[in-house]
């Protein structure tokens, strides 16, 4: 289990960076913790000509707030958002989300960007994301755009980024006054990739519900007070889950249905 | 902008167990295996290559991280510290005396690993409870000893920062 | 001579070595002379800085004066060695300069003829040393011998077809690991694949996976023994269920390690391997290379990385590299990786057992009858088919049972070949046995303990020979059980399950009563042939153990045995059963655990297996220190001038019964018969170096009637737990576990308390989450430690372990197995409580939340009919079992005529086809396409095929391919129906598509998505051609995000 040959390269700046993404196009891909993509590349599954390791950019280091966000850099790993002292102030959800990635390990490397450029369809990451209704600031030589969360992840590892693109920071809305969030993960094992992952914010008026690990993308619907059970419930069929050896498709309907509700009550209940 | 070219081998110098250190690797080389068979580290065991296992666990500046998910041009001029750092010339260190003690370790394969992660958590929470070191000793497998010894020792040695031993 | 005064304080091991020193500097004028002054100071300087080099066992000095070492909770002599990170693991081993590295080419099919296979490209690689084939192999290697005589020739690779996923194809030597692999991506093999069996009960009526072969059973036989026809017949009540044990491994955490190396000179390969016996393997590795057992040198490393019976499937690897090595003509490495052992190395058997019990009103159980249907994968590899027969005389378990029948059947299947396995065979036989007595409880409306206790071996009838011809040697069953039910407190946790029960919790209680037999006959796989067939074979029986224990020329002691330990603490058990013969500290002994066959003492019955090490290993090695000292005190006896049976042992020193003042130090009798042999009573014999060999008399043969003592001694394991299950998400939490255990004299508490945890938390894992899972069409789905799971300290609850000590009457120190019990008790206590918690039987393993799911979950919410239009119903497949589906459709603004024109033309199909580098048309609508096939970071070149069938223009036609390539194959078909409406014509579009290799077994979680998204690009970029809008490059990622536009979930 050894990887492919590849260049490596370690730019010095973001604009070293996008000049050689522009050059090597799809042969290159970013590196930040790789965490997910170093293993895959361990077992060939990904074998990019290029390897261009973003980790020491100090420019991509910061978590700021800035326009009602939390912009966290491409190079801030899960470990350092996750110790940042603000977190569970401005945006609750990803303090109770955040353990639930990986392990304490993987964390200290693995970055939030990288998670959510990685896209696995089970990651906690691209589901806050979604369930926030964030977006991430992309770069390429060409300039740059912003990315709604229901734009960037149109797939099962599978983003909206061109191949000269590369996210230099996610943005997660700050959590408003009088809302009130809640996340839950069932796995097989503590750290294991979720076979369902729901997490839920919610005001006066009404729940978003996020689903990950069920479809190719987290799953996100907007429901209000008082949640019928029947919405959960086409909430659940519309995910469209497949089976697979950890578990079936209709035990992943039936922990959403479950599972949701749980969230959801626990928004409701600590709503002021 | 430093371009390591692939299927040339490239110098790289570090930092192991504070002792400057060198050697020469091609930019697919992982780390685990530079520590190994390069340097003859061969304290630090590769279980998985896959990041699942956390036998090749080891400090870097700082962080517990898994050596088989690192290339090793990657840690040109960073501080790493392996399992072989952690014994004095007088003998065992705390936590690795409470292995022995609490019998936490069987074949022993895993272990560098859980004391490298162990070792990391306590330099940033000296005061973990039990749940946290679970916590912590997830990212790891060990087969042999369903974990209770380890637990205990890491128990014996954690909240002692006033020297209870 | 010095002659210590009464008044000296006992001495420290440091006292009295250097001591010595100083003693051996004032001897013998010509021992000086020999080695002059320089080696003499060393050798003080060797004590004076080694003094306390023994700092923990030193610190337990006190414990010794009870006289006894063996019994204590020694704190373990490995350990500093290996928590600083200095463990000599076989990797860690010096590989030879000119080594070359091996790789293997796996099969990613689970069945399949070899057609060809091309290694030009490889063997052109940078680096490349060979590329080694089936057919190359053939030259030097003859097939396995196998247990049972079958047509079914098996090799280190496959020869002319492929019967599992992983089996190895070829092997790659290059100048590193990182090569070898580059080069594997090169070969070329072309496989017609072979319908797949994987279910053993499919397997049955099955055609032959070995065209040798009658079928698939390769092995059936009946047994029986007293009357079972007789007890059914008039049994008050007859239970009977059926219950399927999965797939598990115990994954040790390091993977298997060979270096190979092969002298022409000598016809003789030289082999390191992290083997661990048994050493019956031995003689069919040194077969299979075509040589004499002594010409085929094993050597095994100091330490290995855990094993639990896994570590003897190293065999057919050494076997392959020790081929490679004389072919390169150099010495050859390779280290498995974690994907080759998982999907690849071995694994417990999966079993089908329908067992029925007769019982008589009262609950005593009559009679057994045990039908199994044994699943040892693609070929019977040897010990195979070993684990059924195991257990055979003990079947009954802890039971009294007169009556018993046994119907075996070994069948193999499209899955990797079985092998040892902690706990080997007996999860198999406890799962159903436990299983079903829960049942008759049930039957019979008695309380499970109570339904156990009415059936168990009566004390005073030990030792007890079972029906089918086990000599159970000591326990008080019922005792235990006692003692365990009061200090385990059943009573509380029966209290906790009726308040959670009434609080509308589902909680329950489960127990398991097991025999666990440790050192195997090695005549127990003799009991499936046929007394006609033994009566020609000649006798198989007893299990030898060896032990060498020796002092050397400065006194000292060191021990050597064959038992190559995998981290159970050999080395400190065997210093304690040492230092107890001669009234030494530990630490002056030093135990060598290595094992070379060329030098060291060893037997067939060698190796760390069927937890032989307590009873017949420590127990050889006790025997050897005895004779030894026996020797020794001839020796002392002379020196101190009194009667040999007077001399006596202790605190390091031999003096005089009765005058302990006439005394000398330990060493120094010891080196007199090194330094000055003729000084010495003849008697005393020359070398004072003592190899023994151990035998178990009580181990026969199988006798005419198929009776087999098949294990020299039986522990008891009495276990109860109470588990909670989550009612939403059918999580299993085990409250509180006990487990009891009577494995006679515990020589080392401590190491057998680590044993038993280490067994639970393996049992743990089996019972509720670890199993290698195939998909039915062959594929393996659990290739990483992320899909095989493994417990972690997260999932490993607390266990209260009880012993009580009943001593075996047969092994030297009283002493029996007990690492394996828990692999036995704990998947069935567990599963007994959760179907207690649950009130359903459970048939098979592991409980996982959702396993548990399908069983606990009534009828399903249907979706409302307002929801939009989700996953739409299967479509038929292209062969029967698993396979991934999908559909989608689009309008065309195109007439259909028109649109069966383009798809039929083989320029316009290249282009739909993604990542297309190269069309040929292989026949007539058949098509053969170099392809780079890809999902996000995850991209791959494969051989495509692809035929279009059942053509009927314009209407439908139906697509039928695959895909081969490195990271995996895949077989699929699509129907494309087109229908005439307004603006064009409507392309519907169903697909199937079954995967398999690497990525099914690394990314199974991912594979329903990644199909999904393959195929949608490839009907969409079929619709985009149809459309006359021209193709996006398949690279590009605003071509993909439009194709995923649009396309349903």
């Amino acid at each position: 289990m050894k990887p492919a040959a590849f260049d490596y390269a370690q730019p010095d700046t973001l604009g070293e960076a996008l000049a050689l993404m522009a050059k090597k196009g799809e042969a290159a891909r970013i590196c930040a913790g790789g965490q997910s993509l170093a293993a895959m590349m361990n077992m060939r599954l990904a074998t990019p000509e290029v390897l261009i390791d973003i980790a020491g950019l100090a420019e991509l280091q910061t978590i700021d707030i800035a326009n009602g966000a939390i912009e966290v850099g491409a190079g801030v790993t899960q470990a350092e958002l996750l110790a940042w002292p603000k977190l569970a102030e401005f945006q609750p959800l990803l303090a109770q989300l955040l353990p639930w990635v990986g392990h304490y390990q993987t964390r200290a490397r693995g970055t939030v960007c990288g998670s959510l450029a990685h896209s696995d369809p089970s990651s906690e990451l691209p589901l806050a994301l979604a369930l926030l209704g964030g977006d991430v600031f992309v770069r390429s030589q060409r300039g740059h755009r912003i990315i709604n969360a229901e734009d960037f992840q149109v797939g099962m590892m599978a983003t909206a980024l061109e191949a000269d693109e590369m996210i230099v920071a996610a943005r997660f809305p700050l959590a408003r006054p009088a809302t009130a969030s809640a996340f839950e993960e069932v796995a097989q094992r503590h750290g294991d990739f979720a076979i369902v992952a729901v997490g839920a914010v919610g005001n006066k008026d009404g729940v978003r519900l996020g689903v990950g690990g069920v479809a190719d993308t987290p799953g996100v619907v907007d429901l209000t007070w008082p949640v019928a059970d029947a919405a959960l419930n086409d909430f659940a069929w519309s995910l469209g889950g497949a089976d697979d050896q950890h578990a079936t498709a209709r035990y992943r309907r039936e922990l959403v249905r479950r599972i949701g509700r749980r969230v959801i009550d626990e928004v409701h209940n600590a709503l002021p | 902008m430093r371009y390591l070219e692939a299927g040339k081998r490239h110098t790289v110098r570090f930092t192991l167990n504070g002792r400057a250190v060198e050697g020469d690797a091609e930019p697919r080389l992982l780390l685990s295996d530079f520590l190994r068979q390069t340097l003859g580290a061969f304290g630090t065991h590769v279980g998985c290559e896959h990041g699942s296992c956390g036998a090749c666990t080891i400090q870097m500046d700082g962080k517990a991280v898994r050596s088989c998910l690192l290339y090793a041009v990657q840690v040109e001029g960073k501080a790493l510290t392996t399992v072989e750092n952690l014994a004095t010339p007088d003998g065992l260190n705390e936590l690795q005396a409470a292995m022995q003690k609490h019998h936490g370790l069987q074949c022993g394969f895993c272990t560098p690993g859980i004391l490298m992660s162990l070792t990391q958590l306590r330099e940033e929470e000296p005061n973990a409870d039990e749940a946290r070191i679970r916590d912590v000793l997830s990212g790891h497998i060990c087969r042999c000893t369903g974990y209770d010894g380890i637990v205990k020792a890491a128990l014996d040695v954690f909240g002692d920062v006033f020297g209870k031993n | 001579m010095t002659v210590q005064g009464a008044s000296r304080k006992k001495l420290s091991v440091s006292a009295w070595t250097r001591e010595t020193s100083i003693d051996v500097t004032e001897g013998p004028k010509c021992w000086k002379h020999r080695f002059g002054p320089s080696l003499l100071g060393l050798h003080v300087a060797y004590w004076a800085k080694h003094e306390n080099r023994f700092p923990s066992v030193n610190n337990s000095t006190e414990i010794s004066q009870n006289g006894k070492w063996v019994g204590q909770s020694m704190p373990r002599v490995e350990d500093p060695t290996l928590l600083r990170g200095l463990g000599r693991f076989a990797d860690d081993l010096p590989t030879p300069a000119n080594a070359c590295h091996a790789a293997f080419l796996r099969s990613p099919i689970a069945h399949g003829e070899i057609s060809t296979i091309d290694t030009a490209a490889a063997a052109a690689m940078p680096g490349v040393v060979a590329v080694i084939t089936g057919a190359d192999l053939l030259q030097y290697s003859a097939p396995f011998i196998t247990g049972v005589k079958v047509d079914a020739p098996q090799y280190a690779l496959a020869i002319d077809r492929v019967r599992y996923v992983g089996e190895p194809v070829a092997m790659v030597l290059a100048r590193d690991r990182y090569l070898a692999e580059d080069a594997l991506d090169a070969i070329v093999v072309d496989y017609q694949a072979l319908p797949p069996v994987v279910d053993p009960v499919a397997a049955v009526d099955a055609p032959a996976l070995h065209p040798g072969t009658d079928g698939n059973v390769l092995h059936d036989r009946y047994f029986r023994y007293g009357d079972p026809e007789d007890a059914f017949a008039t049994a008050a009540h007859v239970v009977e269920g059926t219950y399927s044990y999965p797939r598990n491994s115990c994954t040790p955490m390091e993977c298997f390690c060979v270096i190979a190396d092969y002298d022409p000179g000598a016809d003789a390969f030289e082999v390191m391997a992290n083997f661990q016996g048994p050493y019956t393997l031995h003689t069919i590795m040194a077969r299979s290379l075509k040589v004499p057992g002594n010409r085929m040198r094993l050597k095994t490393p100091p330490f290995s990385g855990g094993s639990y019976g896994v570590k003897q499937a190293v065999f057919p690897y050494v076997v392959a590299l020790g081929v490679a090595a004389r072919i390169a003509g150099r010495p050859v490495k390779w280290l498995e990786d974690r994907l080759e052992h998982l999907a690849a190395a071995t694994s417990a058997t999966n079993r089908v057992t329908t067992l029925r019990a007769a019982l008589d009103v009262d609950g005593r159980v009559l009679a057994l009858d045990y039908d199994q249907l044994e699943d040892c994968g693609a070929f019977l590899r040897a010990p195979e088919p070993a684990t059924i027969y195991r257990m055979h005389g003990n079947m009954t378990g802890a039971y009294a049972i007169e009556n018993l029948a046994i119907h075996n059947r070994v069948v193999v299947t499209n899955k990797t070949p079985t092998g040892l396995m902690r706990g080997f065979g007996g999860p198999q036989i406890y799962f159903p046995l436990e299983r079903l007595m829960d049942k008759a409880a049930a039957r019979l409306g008695l309380d499970p303990l109570e339904l156990r206790r009415r059936n168990l071996v009566p004390t005073a009838a030990m030792p007890y020979r079972t029906a089918p011809g086990a000599l159970l040697d000591s326990g008080d069953y019922a005792g235990s059980i006692d003692r365990a039910v009061r200090d385990g407190g059943l009573a509380e946790l029966i209290a906790r399950r009726d308040s959670a029960r009434a609080a509308g919790r589902m909680y329950g209680i489960g127990m398991a009563v097991v025999v666990e037999p440790s050192i195997s006959n090695m005549g127990y796989i003799t009991t499936l042939l046929s007394p006609e067939q033994r009566e020609r074979s000649g006798p198989k029986n007893g299990a030898l153990a060896t032990a060498t224990v020796a002092f050397d020329p400065s006194g000292a002691i060191s021990v050597a045995v064959s038992s190559v330990p995998q981290g159970q603490g050999h080395r400190t058990v065997l210093a304690q059963v040492v230092a107890d013969v001669f009234a030494c500290d530990p630490g002056e002994v030093a135990v060598a655990t290595e094992h070379d066959t060329a030098k060291d003492p060893w037997t067939i019955a060698s190796g760390n297996y069927a937890s032989r090490f307590a009873g017949a290993v420590a127990g050889a090695t006790h025997t050897a220190a005895l004779q030894l000292r026996d020797r020794l005190s001839l020796i002392a006896a002379a020196d101190l001038n009194i009667p040999p049976e007077d001399v006596a042992y202790g605190n390091g020193r031999i003096f005089a019964r009765g005058n302990p003042d006439n005394s000398l130090p330990l060493g120094r009798s010891a080196a007199k018969a090194h330094w000055s042999p003729l000084s010495i009573p003849d008697a005393a014999g020359a070398g004072l170096r003592e190899t023994a060999f151990w035998n178990m008399p009580e181990l026969a043969e199988p006798d005419e009637g198929d009776r087999i003592n098949s294990s020299g001694a039986y522990g008891f394991i009495f276990d109860y737990c109470g588990v909670e299950v989550d009612p939403e998400t059918y999580a299993v939490r085990i409250d509180r576990y006990v487990t009891m255990h009577d494995a006679g004299r515990l020589l080392n508490p401590m190491l057998a308390d680590g044993q038993i945890r280490g067994g639970f938390a393996q049992g743990m894992g089996a019972a509720l989450l670890e199993e290698l899972c195939y998909a039915p069409d062959g594929s393996f789905q659990a290739g990483t430690l992320a899909d095989y799971l493994a417990p972690t300290a997260m999932e490993i609850p607390e266990l209260t372990i009880l012993h009580d000590q009943s001593p075996s009457p047969f092994t030297p120190l009283g002493a029996k197995g007990l690492g394996e019990g828990n692999c036995m008790s704990t998947p069935v206590c567990i599963a007994n409580a959760v179907a207690d918690a649950v009130g359903e039987d459970l048939t098979t393993l592991p409980l996982t939340r959702s396993n548990l799911a399908e069983i606990l979950l009534g009828e399903e919410a249907p979706e409302s009919a307002s929801a939009s239009p989700s996953t739409p119903a299967p479509t038929p497949t292209l062969v029967d079992g698993h396979a991934l589906h999908g559909s989608g459709g689009t309008l065309v603004p195109a007439a259909p005529v028109e649109v069966w024109e383009l798809l039929l033309d083989d320029t316009k199909l290249a282009a739909v086809i993604p990542g297309c580098h190269a069309l040929t048309m292989t026949g007539e609508n058949a098509y053969r396409a170099d392809v780079t096939l890809g999902v996000g970071p995850v991209k791959g070149r494969f051989v495509a095929t692809v035929a279009l069938q059942d053509l009927d223009a314009p209407r439908s036609l139906r697509l039928v391919g695959g895909a081969a390539g490195p990271l995996g194959t895949s077989r699929g078909e699509g129907w494309l129906t087109l229908t005439e409406t307004e603006g064009g014509t409507q392309i519907d579009y169903t697909y199937t598509v079954q995967i398999s290799g690497k990525v099914a077994a690394v990314g199974g979680r991912m594979m329903d998505g990644a199909a999904r998204a393959l195929i949608n690009q490839f009907f969409k970029r079929l619709v985009s051609q149809v459309d006359g809008r021209e193709v996006e490059p398949a690279q590009g990622l605003l071509a993909r995000l439009l194709s995923w536009l649009g396309i349903g979930p």
